[in-house]
């Protein structure tokens, strides 16, 4: 009995320190020197913390940075509001930046004029840095560029039933909606919405697995982002059963669209955050997306990298980003055409 | 609830008109309370906040088709898991199964995989053109499989994921239940096979409820294995809600979530039933005998080895293809062990504060049920069976508001953790708690003990399988969490499952086996000390 009260005790004992330990773990809350800034990253650091530990140590700025999704982030920052640590939001797509722009400071007109026109947000708030091409990535046993279609139109017939393969859950994919909103009007893009569903398109969650998918024969035919595909080539060699193509008649297929950087209102460091756009637009930094994450450079004319279409051979239609972001009025279309439930 | 309301008579009338709790409990138990109705209550500010609208969006039709498939696939997942899971617990705890301790390590491990990693691996396994495809093709020239997406595959992938649940809780039961009970039926001139289903398997109803019941809840919470799937559940419906910025209807989405969850909690109450599962005779903590198999010893190893083979040999070895794969095509390979440190030390912490937290509440519903500790318990439930993004948001909404100094800290990670997973917790304390006579306490407590001091030298060792359990699964879960750590974890703090995350979203599958390798591993450590500790 004397024993295993003992024991009991000492259990009580190792919980409560533990517990205290929490406590006062806890308690360790942020330091904010002058020379620190909080970024949160909708890029993943497998791609962007290589970029930005140069940028640390050029500057001599710590930076702290929070990684989830763009989507995860532009909630939290929205929950946020007035109280958020965080200094930048630089996202994947427009549509998170569009979601808080009411939280994001104005950009001085130097930095804006740096990236194309079509680059930036339409109230100023936001600059584009590096460019993404929406394609079609296509199985490479099964066809060849010549069997492709001219534009998205020709999805729409019945013999690719069964064959695509696309993810209305991911932004981009809405970014790319939006774009064909602007270009087809509402009407046409319902309409090629319901044709593409009554094609029964596979759906996946994002567009890796498409990639993925259509090199394995799964699907013939995705609707995707152009870098995957040279992320696998630089994984898997080029022996990779799939590759890209550029609807030559551009449209709503061949949109450019734009990852970006903003800086949040409530920031009290403007200053450091200010560097760090600048950095963004860099030739060092523009030459690291095109070597690193292939994608096309905004600010510095530099040469994409091996194996990527040139910008000047994709057929963008320049769509500003102002229709891009409109991800309301998209998403209303998607479930319209019961895309999204 | 205000504190000073509660007067001796209110809180004799919470706990069930019977003995008042002392203090020690109530007081902890409603802090654990405060904290879990903290994502109900943004919940609902969110979703009425947003007006009119989320109404109209929510009873609309497309609402039905994801719950009606949601229903499907956590029933057959809960059965399915409970069909492998209590073969596999008999015979880890109660027979001469050969290399039995290696099964019970085995049967607990496939809980620390992912989900998000054994869909991709269920895909690049078992998809139409896939690995198995692949092997296929050249002996019997078949050219394409019947699509793993949908249906199948999810419940396929639920269960091989789920089913240790159920293994550890009633592996838990199975050790409390005292032997002479079945002795008595064998006296009684029953077999082995009557004995156990009409005197072992009653006895084991608390441990499968409670198991199965964590089962449907982590099905119905799950958004990585059934968006990789393509299987539209509920929770994916509403992480396609965040993931569109929209957190009214998210929120809107989550509350109909909570819905659905009380209803599977109030059918495991059902189960309970007013059955006592404890023993009233002195021997209750005498190891049982043991059931010699003898030629049923082959059978019964195949049957092991196809479930660890399934569950972790296959994931196991796809992931160390991918990570050589990557190194022969000269993918850098960065090793992750700050990543690894942070998770086995995150993790650990918080298993040990919701193990804590856990205990009162548990103590509350055995020993005082009553109004208090039924609405406690459901809250747990519902916390786990919400979205982690969902609970995340709650606690940006209420850290940034009222405890800026907590935000993004180590304490509000822990304090998200426990709202997630104290019902794991708490199901593994209080079935063990259940099984032992209120009695023995009160003999302690004649003996001149506090009541607090009876419990806790008296209760506590002898629950002590259940805490090691709830523990274990704690840990588990926290090992491979995602969205609640990607949101609210300090600044710079990595874990293997973020790295996974990070790595699967561009597509450097190498990059993500590696963490994911890691992980498995550094959970296969802690836990098989813990099953190996356990008694005979």
């Amino acid at each position: 009995m004397g024993a295993s009260a003992r024991s009991g005790m000492r259990y009580w004992g190792v919980l409560v320190f533990a517990l205290v330990a929490v406590l006062l773990s806890a308690c360790g809350g942020s330091d904010s020197g002058a020379g620190s800034l909080t970024v949160y990253s909708g890029r993943s650091d497998t791609l962007v913390a290589p970029l930005i530990k140069q940028f640390a140590e050029s500057t001599g700025i710590d930076v702290r940075v929070k990684y989830a999704s763009t989507p995860q982030l532009a909630a939290t920052l929205l929950e946020e509001g007035g109280n958020t640590p965080a200094d930048i939001f630089f996202a994947q797509d427009p549509g998170g930046l569009g979601a808080v722009s009411a939280l994001l400071a104005p950009l001085s007109e130097g930095v804006l004029q740096r990236v194309p026109q079509w680059a930036v947000s339409p109230s100023g708030v936001w600059v584009g840095v590096s460019g993404r091409a929406r394609t079609v990535v296509y199985n490479t046993e099964n066809l060849t560029p010549a069997d492709l279609p001219k534009d998205l139109t020709g999805f729409a017939d019945a013999k690719w039933k069964g064959r695509i393969g696309w993810a209305p859950t991911n932004a981009s994919f809405q970014t790319m909606i939006s774009g064909m909103r602007s270009i087809w009007g509402e009407e046409k893009t319902l309409q090629w919405l319901k044709d593409i569903k009554a094609n029964d398109p596979k759906v996946y969650p994002k567009n890796t697995p498409i990639v993925a998918a259509a090199a394995a024969g799964e699907i013939d035919v995705g609707l995707v982002n152009h870098y995957y595909l040279h992320r696998f080539l630089a994984e898997e060699g080029d022996s990779f059963g799939a590759r890209n193509y550029h609807p030559p008649a551009g449209g709503p297929g061949a949109i450019v669209m734009v990852s970006g950087v903003g800086i949040l209102s409530a920031s009290d460091k403007k200053e450091n955050a200010q560097t760090f756009v600048d950095f963004l637009l860099s030739e060092e930094s523009q030459r690291y997306f095109v070597e690193k994450t292939f994608e096309y450079p905004l600010a510095v004319g530099i040469p994409v990298a091996e194996g990527v279409t040139p910008l000047s051979e994709v057929n963008n239609p320049n769509i500003s980003s102002a229709a891009l972001s409109d991800l309301d009025g998209t998403q209303k279309l998607l479930r319209e055409a019961g895309v999204l439930p | 609830m205000s504190l000073s309301g509660l007067t001796t008579a209110g809180l004799r009338s919470l706990a069930g008109g019977r003995s008042v709790p002392p203090a020690a409990i109530w007081v902890p138990a409603l802090l654990v309370g405060a904290a879990l109705t903290l994502p109900l209550v943004y919940l609902v500010v969110r979703t009425f906040d947003a007006g009119g609208d989320v109404w109209a969006l929510l009873f609309r039709k497309s609402v039905a088709a994801p719950l009606g498939r949601t229903v499907l696939l956590v029933v057959t997942v809960t059965a399915a898991s409970v069909v492998l899971a209590v073969p596999l617990a008999w015979l880890t705890t109660r027979t001469d199964l050969p290399i039995r301790r290696v099964w019970v390590v085995l049967s607990a491990l496939p809980l620390v995989i992912p989900s998000y990693v054994a869909g991709f691996i269920v895909v690049a396994a078992l998809g139409p053109k896939g690995m198995l495809q692949g092997a296929l093709e050249g002996p019997f020239g078949i050219d394409r499989l019947p699509d793993i997406h949908g249906y199948a595959g999810a419940l396929l992938t639920l269960t091989f994921l789920s089913f240790p649940y159920v293994v550890l809780t009633v592996r838990a039961a199975m050790l409390r239940i005292d032997p002479a009970m079945e002795e008595s039926s064998r006296g009684l001139g029953r077999g082995n096979w009557t004995t156990f289903f009409f005197v072992t398997l009653p006895l084991l109803r608390p441990g499968i409820a409670a198991g199965g019941l964590l089962v449907a809840l982590y099905t119905l919470s799950d958004f990585g294995a059934v968006s990789l799937l393509g299987y539209e559940t509920f929770t994916a419906a509403i992480f396609v809600e965040y993931g569109l910025v929209d957190r009214a209807l998210g929120a809107g989405l989550s509350l109909a979530l909570v819905v659905l969850a009380l209803a599977i909690i109030g059918l495991e109450l059902v189960s309970r039933g007013r059955a006592r599962y404890y023993s009233i005779s002195s021997s209750a903590t005498r190891p049982p005998s043991t059931v010699r198999l003898g030629r049923w010893r082959w059978p019964a190893l195949a049957f092991c080895f196809v479930v660890a083979a399934v569950s972790l040999a296959g994931p196991m070895s796809i992931l160390g293809y991918w990570v050589a794969r990557g190194i022969s095509a000269g993918q850098p390979l960065n090793l992750v062990w700050e990543a690894m440190g942070n998770s086995v030390y995150i993790a650990a912490l918080a298993a040990t504060a919701a193990v804590v937290a856990a205990l009162p509440v548990a103590a509350l519903s055995v020993r005082y049920p009553g109004i208090l500790s039924g609405v406690l318990e459901r809250l747990s439930y519902v916390g786990f069976a919400l979205p982690g993004i969902a609970i995340a948001l709650a606690l940006v909404f209420f850290g940034t508001r009222y405890a800026p100094i907590l935000y993004q800290t180590t304490g509000m990670l822990i304090l998200a953790y426990i709202v997630l997973f104290l019902s794991p917790a708490l199901g593994a304390v209080r079935t063990s708690l259940l099984q032992i006579s209120p009695r023995i306490e009160e003999a302690a407590r004649g003996l001149g003990n506090t009541q607090l001091r009876a419990f806790s030298s008296v209760t506590l060792p002898v629950a002590r399988p259940g805490i090691l359990a709830g523990w274990a699964l704690v840990f588990l879960l926290v090992m491979k969490e995602l969205p609640a750590t990607l949101i609210l974890s300090p600044i710079g703090f990595n874990t293997l499952a973020t790295s996974i995350w990070s790595a699967a979203t561009e597509a450097a599958f190498a990059r993500a086996a590696l963490p994911a390798l890691l992980l498995i591993a550094a959970s296969a450590v802690p836990l098989a000390f813990l099953m190996l500790r356990e008694r005979r």
